[in-house]
C-alpha cells in the first residue's frame, strides 16, 4: 500500500448525496480477478453514454478536474455493496482522498486498506470545501495528515479527525495483515480458550 | 456486574487483544466467501505465501455470476464469469475450505445457505465480503460484510481489526396487521432513519412483532440493517432460533448441543442496558410499502402518492429530483398507478421458502398480466425442491412465471438476468439504485406478497386488496 503523508492536489466536488458504490463501479466490472485497470469505468454510468462516449457535463470529463486527486462529496459516500472495487478504481483513477460529511462503514474502511483518505467534516466545511472546489484546476487543496488539516485555495485550514492506528498505517504504508500476524501467539491461545468454552463453534 | 446488550455480550466473547486506543482483534468464527470477492484475496495469499488459518471454519458458495437456467454446471457463457466460478473451485481446492459447486442441489445464495446448512449458529461472529452478511444477525449472531483486504485477512488470521460501533434499539411494538411482512418493517425503519441513521451502530431490532417472525422473516429484517447504513443487525435468539438450527448438517448434537443451547439462552440484552439510539415503530402502524426512488429510504406505504423533490431539504432535494428523472416519474401521481413490466422475486432479503409461499399464496390460480416478464429465482437448490415438493413451483409456472435455478440473479444483475434501459421492475430484492438492476432499469422494492400482487394487475397494488378477494 502506497504511504499517505501531505496531498495537493485538485478537488472535484460531487455535491450529490447517498452515491453508492453501484454508481462507483457498476457490477459489470467485478468479474475481474485483478485490483487493477478499474479506473477507466470509474462512475461509468454517470461518466459515459450507453455507447462509451464522454457525457460532458459529469465533473471528472470536464477538463478542470480530469486530474482529480480529491472528491468533495454530498452525505453519505460509497453506501451499498462492499465492493473493494470502488476504492480500487478511485484509486486508479488517481483519487487518494474523499472529503464528506459521512461515509458508509464499509466503504470507509476500505479506503484505509488501500491508501485512500476518507475525511469527515462537519456540513458547514464541507459546504466551505465543496466552495473551494468549484473553482476548478487553478484551486489547489492540501490535505495534511500528520497535522490533520485541509487547507483551502485560499489558505483556509479546517481540522479534521482519524483514529490513530489508521493513521500511522496510512503514514507508513503498513500492511495489515503483517502486523496482526505479529499477535500470532495471542490468537493462538484465545483459539485454544475459546475451544475449550465454544466447542461447537 | 454491568448490564450489556447483546452486541457487547457477542463482541467480549470474541475479543483477541485490544489496544489502547481501543482498536481491537476480533475473532471470527465462520467466513462465507463467493466468487467475486474473494479471487484477489486469495491471491495475495499465494504471493505472500500464506495460508487459510482456518479451512473448517471458511465456506465457499458461488452465487453472485451463475446464470439461473439450465446448463449452468456444465457451461456459462460468459467467459469474465466463467473465469471467476473456475477461480472459487480452484482456490475452494488448492486452500482446502468448505465449498458448494454449482452442481451441489445446497448451493444457493450465500446468505441462504450458511443458514440452512447450519454454518451460521447464535452468538458467533460471521463475515463476508458482501454487505449483506448482516443476514445471519437474525440468529443472534454478529454478522457483517467486508472488503476484499479484510477478506484475506480473516483467511490469513481467523481475525479482523475492529473498533467497536455503537448500539441502537430499533423496537417494533405490538403486532402487524394482514398483508404486512418482515419486508414492510425493514423498509418502513430505513424510511424513518435514513439509509445513513444506522452508521456507526450495530442495530438490536425487538418488540413484539420482531419476536412474532419467523427466522426467515427476521433474516429479511437484518438483511436490510447494511441499507439502513449499520455495520450489523441483531436479533437475539429465542426458542424459534434454537428449533429452526437443531438438527441442520452442521449445528452441534448431543453434548455439544446442550452446552451451545446453555450459552445461547444467555444472549439477551440485560435489563437497564445502554443504548446510543432508540427507534419505537408501532407495528399496527406499518403498511405494505414500496420504494418510488433510488435510494432505499425512499420507502412510502403503497397508499401513497409520488413526492415532489421540494417536499425535501438539503442534499436531498437535488437527489429527489434525480431519481424522480431517472424512474420516470410525476410528482403527485398515485403509487398503483406506476405500471409494470418485470417482477423479480428472489435474493438474500427474500429468497426463503416462506417468501416463495407468501407470494403463491396471492398467484394461485390466477395469471400474470400479458406480456409481463415474471422470475422467481429460489435462494438456494434446497429451497427450489422443497417449494418444487410443496406444489409452489406449479403455481408459479402456471401463473406465468419463469421457475429458476438458485443465485443472486437479478437482485444485483452480474448474470444474464437483467433489465434494459427504461424497463420498471417490481423486485423482492434490496436496493433499487440506478443501474443496479441493469442500466436505465427502473427497481421498485417491496415484499414477496406485493410483488406477486404487482404480476397480476400489471401496476403496483395494495395486496390488501387482493387478499381481501381470496381471503
Amino acid at each position: 500500500m502506497d504511504k499517505f503523508t501531505t496531498l495537493t492536489g485538485i478537488a472535484a466536488p460531487m455535491p450529490l448525496v447517498n452515491i453508492d458504490t453501484d454508481m462507483i463501479i457498476p457490477k459489470q466490472f467485478l468479474k475481474t480477478i485483478q485490483r487493477s485497470g478499474l479506473g477507466k469505468n470509474l462512475f461509468d454510468e454517470m461518466r459515459y453514454t450507453q455507447d462509451g462516449a464522454e457525457i460532458p457535463d459529469f465533473v471528472l470529463n470536464q477538463p478542470a478536474y480530469r486530474d482529480a486527486q480529491i472528491i468533495v462529496a454530498g452525505d453519505n459516500f460509497g453506501c451499498g455493496s462492499s465492493r473493494e472495487h470502488a476504492p480500487w478504481a478511485l484509486l486508479d483513477f488517481g483519487i487518494r482522498c474523499v472529503i464528506s460529511t459521512s461515509f458508509a462503514d464499509i466503504f470507509f474502511n476500505n479506503c484505509f486498506k488501500n491508501g485512500i483518505l476518507p475525511i469527515v467534516m462537519p456540513q458547514d466545511v464541507v459546504e466551505v470545501l465543496m466552495a473551494d472546489a468549484r473553482k476548478g484546476a487553478n484551486a489547489r487543496m492540501t490535505v495534511d495528515l500528520e497535522a490533520q488539516t485541509v487547507t483551502t485555495s485560499d489558505g483556509q485550514s479546517f481540522p479534521f479527525q482519524v483514529d490513530a492506528f489508521r493513521k500511522h498505517c496510512l503514514l507508513n504504508g503498513l500492511d495489515d495483515i503483517g502486523l496482526t500476524l505479529e499477535k500470532a501467539s495471542a490468537i493462538d491461545s484465545f483459539e485454544a480458550k475459546y475451544s475449550t468454552q465454544h466447542p461447537w463453534a | 456486574m454491568t448490564a450489556r446488550t447483546l452486541y457487547d455480550k457477542i463482541w467480549d466473547d470474541h475479543v483477541v487483544h485490544q489496544a489502547d486506543d481501543g482498536t481491537c482483534l476480533l475473532y471470527i468464527d465462520r467466513h462465507l466467501v463467493h466468487e467475486v470477492t474473494s479471487p484477489q484475496a486469495f491471491e495475495g495469499l499465494r504471493m505472500t505465501g500464506r495460508k487459510v488459518r482456518a479451512p473448517e471454519k471458511t465456506i465457499a458458495v458461488p452465487d453472485h455470476n451463475v446464470p439461473t437456467t439450465a446448463g449452468r454446471d456444465t457451461h456459462i457463457d460468459n467467459e469474465e464469469s466463467r473465469i471467476q466460478v473456475e477461480a472459487l473451485d480452484k482456490n475452494a481446492r488448492d486452500f482446502g475450505i468448505n465449498y458448494y459447486p454449482v452442481s451441489d442441489i445446497r448451493q444457493g445464495i450465500v446468505h441462504i445457505v450458511g443458514p440452512e446448512q447450519g454454518w451460521t449458529l447464535p452468538g458467533m461472529t460471521v463475515v463476508c465480503g458482501d454487505s449483506h452478511t448482516a443476514t445471519h444477525g437474525a440468529f443472534g449472531a454478529l454478522a457483517h460484510g467486508i472488503g476484499t483486504s479484510e477478506v484475506e485477512h480473516v483467511l490469513a488470521t481467523q481475525t479482523l481489526i475492529q473498533k467497536k460501533s455503537k448500539n441502537m434499539k430499533v423496537e417494533i411494538t405490538g403486532s402487524l396487521r394482514p398483508g404486512v411482512t418482515a419486508k414492510d418493517i425493514t423498509l418502513s425503519v430505513i424510511g424513518a432513519t435514513g439509509t445513513a441513521g444506522g452508521t456507526g451502530y450495530v442495530i438490536e431490532y425487538c418488540g413484539q412483532a420482531i419476536r412474532e417472525l419467523s427466522m426467515e422473516g427476521r433474516m429479511t429484517v437484518c438483511n436490510m440493517a447494511i441499507e439502513g447504513g449499520a455495520r450489523a443487525g441483531l436479533i437475539a435468539p429465542d426458542e424459534k432460533t434454537f428449533a429452526y438450527v437443531m438438527g441442520r448438517p452442521h449445528a452441534p448434537k448431543g453434548a455439544k448441543w446442550e452446552a451451545a443451547l446453555a450459552y445461547w439462552k444467555t444472549l439477551f440484552t440485560d435489563d437497564g442496558a445502554h443504548f446510543d439510539k432508540v427507534v419505537t415503530i408501532r407495528g399496527e402502524d406499518i403498511a405494505p410499502v414500496v420504494t418510488w426512488g433510488t435510494s432505499p429510504e425512499d420507502v412510502l406505504p403503497i397508499t401513497g402518492t409520488v413526492p415532489s423533490a421540494s417536499d425535501f431539504t438539503g442534499g436531498k432535494v437535488e437527489a429527489a429530483q434525480r431519481s424522480l428523472d431517472y424512474m420516470g416519474l410525476t410528482p403527485g401521481m398515485k403509487l398503483t398507478d406506476i405500471k409494470i413490466d418485470t417482477v423479480f422475486i428472489g435474493s438474500c432479503t427474500n429468497g426463503r421458502i416462506e417468501d416463495l409461499r407468501a407470494a403463491a399464496a396471492i398467484l394461485k390460480g390466477k395469471k400474470i398480466k400479458d406480456g409481463m416478464r415474471a422470475m422467481v429465482v429460489p435462494g438456494s437448490g434446497l429451497v427450489r425442491a422443497q417449494a418444487e415438493e410443496e406444489g409452489l413451483a406449479q403455481i408459479f409456472i402456471d401463473a406465468g412465471f419463469e421457475w429458476r435455478l438458485a443465485g443472486c440473479s437479478m437482485c444485483l444483475a452480474m448474470n444474464p438476468d437483467q433489465l434494459s434501459p427504461g424497463e420498471r421492475c417490481a423486485a423482492t430484492s434490496n436496493r433499487n439504485f440506478e443501474g443496479r438492476q441493469g442500466r436505465g432499469g427502473r427497481t421498485h422494492l417491496l415484499s414477496p406478497a406485493m410483488a406477486a400482487a404487482a404480476a397480476i394487475t400489471g401496476h403496483l397494488t395494495d395486496v390488501r386488496e387482493m387478499m381481501g378477494e381470496t381471503v
